[in-house]
């Protein structure tokens, strides 16, 4: 009754070819927009931030970048997590190498550093598909992990062996090292998660996505009329890199502002990542942000309930909690195995037609 | 190799030489699947290939499309010869097919499997993409509008938005045709495009593949197993046994050719 997409004509391509074509999804996308830029910043605490909005934004842009290797190009990757490492310390290498250039831009350069090593690591997928693609992109993330804990340049022989954010500023404002506000983190982190969507969107609506989906759903075919396989599966290993490498800057300079690559990075992070977008729904730029948002809630929702309403001990709703999320991925598999952009398709399709089924 | 024109009977002109396949042999180890063919290919003409099962036309057509590189003879395209290619080269000098078993992106819709078919078209870079205003997105317009038209052509509006994978067989095998007809090919291949559809089914594919060689002067060669309707719509006709040519040229001159009716009937044996 609310939702309607009656009435809304398309009198040109390009209208029809946007990225919301219904009126009211416009509107909910520019209302997000406003309550994120101009509301929540007002509003944010250091607890909000640090354990639900960070870690969203954050891994929303792993995920979005995930999502257009394995969802759109159907190739499978579990070095999420050495890949993120790869962004992380390209990060701290710039800050500490040029401190004078701005922070903003190292986190780009992450970025285009790993994409390069995820275009590396992405060589092999023009032989080797499915389960051994995984296999390989698995001995991508041990060996980045083993290569940032073993060679010291990448820890500027600290003895810890950590690394650590030193502090920088945008516009004079801190965004990293210890004296940063909440909010100045979040609107930084939002920032570039605006910009990865809008990105992630407009090449997969084009040309380059078209070519990503079709060696997904049929090499052969795809080869036939014209997609050259190798520069398509590149190009997405290095838009995925791309992502994955500001995610994991952004995760190590402003989140966690000190790292130890094998805790932060190991292989548990590359399949968050995967359930994320498993769940959330494969090929699609919601279901990216549908998955974070709710492995990032969850434990969140589960020690609400069970830690301060129902007064368990806090060690038993941690296990609980894996226990949960490993049901509700199996659940999930069998049920939908869309994810949850595809339950909500489904129910803006039931939405179209209430209160009227016929 | 012939650089004259000719007007068909019902007037359409048939033009010089576009593709000439020169003895081409093809072995898969010891197996012989085409031993020693030649044949051309005229612009504007609906070639077809035929011959029984097993005679090696999918074969020929995946040598024309790259798929499988000849151990003997050459490929002569547009006046010259083509060195060994992978398939997506041949689809960028313009040369297009569909499959036997249909081969469309089951995930993506109608509309963006045909506007896949367009690539050739599209240059705009991943950085001009990532923007999207300017050049993507004006190129993305200028090819919906050519490819609605294909889309009109072979009336499939009603589905434009539907994914592929949930449409009948004789749609999808539509679907295809679109795709393959969006890149617009100097040569289409088409590999059985009347395969498991019923006589009205096969009407309809043939009144698009005529007409799309009579409105867009696509040059068709087409392999097909129903004899009537080959007879009925290919210009010339080449026919294969066991991976020889055992006869070539029109549909006329093919049906009282002896090698040919022995092939499909059968000869005894003394």
């Amino acid at each position: 009754m609310f939702y309607r997409e009656a009435g809304d004509f398309k009198t040109t391509y390009s209208a029809d070819n946007q990225t919301f074509p219904i009126k009211i999804d416009r509107v909910g996308y520019y209302v997000a927009l406003v309550v994120a830029f101009l509301i929540i910043p007002f509003m944010i605490n250091d607890y909000w931030a640090n354990a639900i909005l960070m870690p969203f934004l954050i891994y929303s842009i792993a995920a979005i970048g995930l999502n257009i290797l394995v969802g759109y190009c159907g190739q499978v990757s579990l070095g999420t997590g050495g890949f993120m490492a790869v962004g992380a310390y390209a990060c701290y290498k710039l800050m500490t190498s040029f401190p004078e250039v701005n922070i903003f831009f190292h986190v780009l350069l992450s970025g285009g550093v790993t994409a390069f090593v995820c275009i590396l690591f992405g060589l092999p997928s023009l032989r080797i598909k499915g389960f051994y693609l995984a296999v390989a992109t698995l001995a991508a993330q041990f060996f980045l992990v083993w290569l940032f804990n073993r060679v010291p340049w990448f820890y500027n022989y600290s003895a810890s062996g950590q690394i650590n954010a030193p502090e920088r500023t945008v516009f004079g404002v801190p965004v990293t090292g210890p004296n940063t506000e909440a909010w100045a983190t979040y609107l930084f982190c939002l920032v570039f998660l605006v910009i990865c969507a809008v990105i992630a969107r407009n090449l997969t609506r084009g040309m380059a996505g078209r070519k990503w989906m079709a060696i997904r759903d049929m090499d052969i075919a795809a080869e036939i009329i014209g997609v050259n396989p190798l520069k398509a599966k590149l190009t997405a290993f290095g838009v995925s890199g791309f992502f994955i490498g500001i995610s994991g800057a952004l995760f190590f300079a402003l989140y966690l502002g000190a790292v130890e690559v094998g805790e932060a990075f190991g292989i548990t992070k590359s399949f968050l990542v995967l359930f994320m977008i498993i769940i959330g729904g494969l090929g699609s730029i919601f279901g990216s942000f549908a998955g974070a948002a709710f492995l990032v809630l969850l434990p969140v929702v589960l020690k609400v309930v069970g830690v301060d309403m129902l007064g368990w001990p806090t060690d038993i709703v941690a296990h609980l909690q894996l226990v949960i999320v490993g049901g509700l991925i199996v659940l999930f598999l069998i049920l939908e195995p869309h994810g949850l952009a595809q339950l909500w398709r489904v129910a803006k399709q039931k939405l179209r037609l209430w209160p009227f089924p016929h | 190799m012939s650089n004259d024109s000719y007007v068909t009977d019902d007037g359409r002109t048939i033009g010089p030489t576009v593709m000439e396949m020169k003895n081409i042999t093809l072995r898969f180890g010891g197996v012989k699947a085409i031993t020693d063919i030649s044949f051309d290919i005229r612009e504007g003409e609906i070639r077809a290939i035929i011959g029984p099962n097993g005679a090696g036309k999918s074969s020929m057509l995946n040598v024309i499309s790259g798929f499988y590189v000849p151990q003997e003879g050459e490929v002569w395209y547009k006046g010259a010869k083509r060195p060994p290619m992978k398939p997506y080269q041949v689809a960028e000098q313009g040369i297009a097919r569909t499959f036997q078993n249909i081969a469309l992106f089951e995930g993506m819709t109608v509309l963006d499997n045909v506007m896949t078919g367009r690539l050739r078209q599209m240059k705009a870079n991943m950085f001009e993409q990532a923007i999207w205003k300017g050049k993507a997105e004006r190129e993305e317009v200028e090819n919906r509008e050519v490819v609605e038209k294909i889309i009109d052509f072979l009336e499939i509006q009603a589905i434009r938005k539907t994914p592929v994978g949930r449409l009948p067989y004789g749609l999808k095998k539509r679907v295809e045709l679109a795709r393959a007809l969006a890149a617009e090919p100097s040569i289409l291949l088409l590999d059985e495009p009347m395969a498991g559809m019923n006589v009205e089914e096969k009407e309809d594919m043939s009144r698009f593949i005529l007409d799309m060689n009579d409105e867009f002067g696509t040059t068709i060669a087409l392999i097909e197993h129903d004899m009537g309707v080959v007879m009925d719509l290919s210009d010339r006709v080449v026919v294969m046994d066991y991976g020889k040519k055992i006869g070539d040229g029109t549909p006329d001159e093919v049906r009282n050719n002896q090698d040919v009716i022995d092939a499909y009937l059968g000869v005894a044996h003394d």
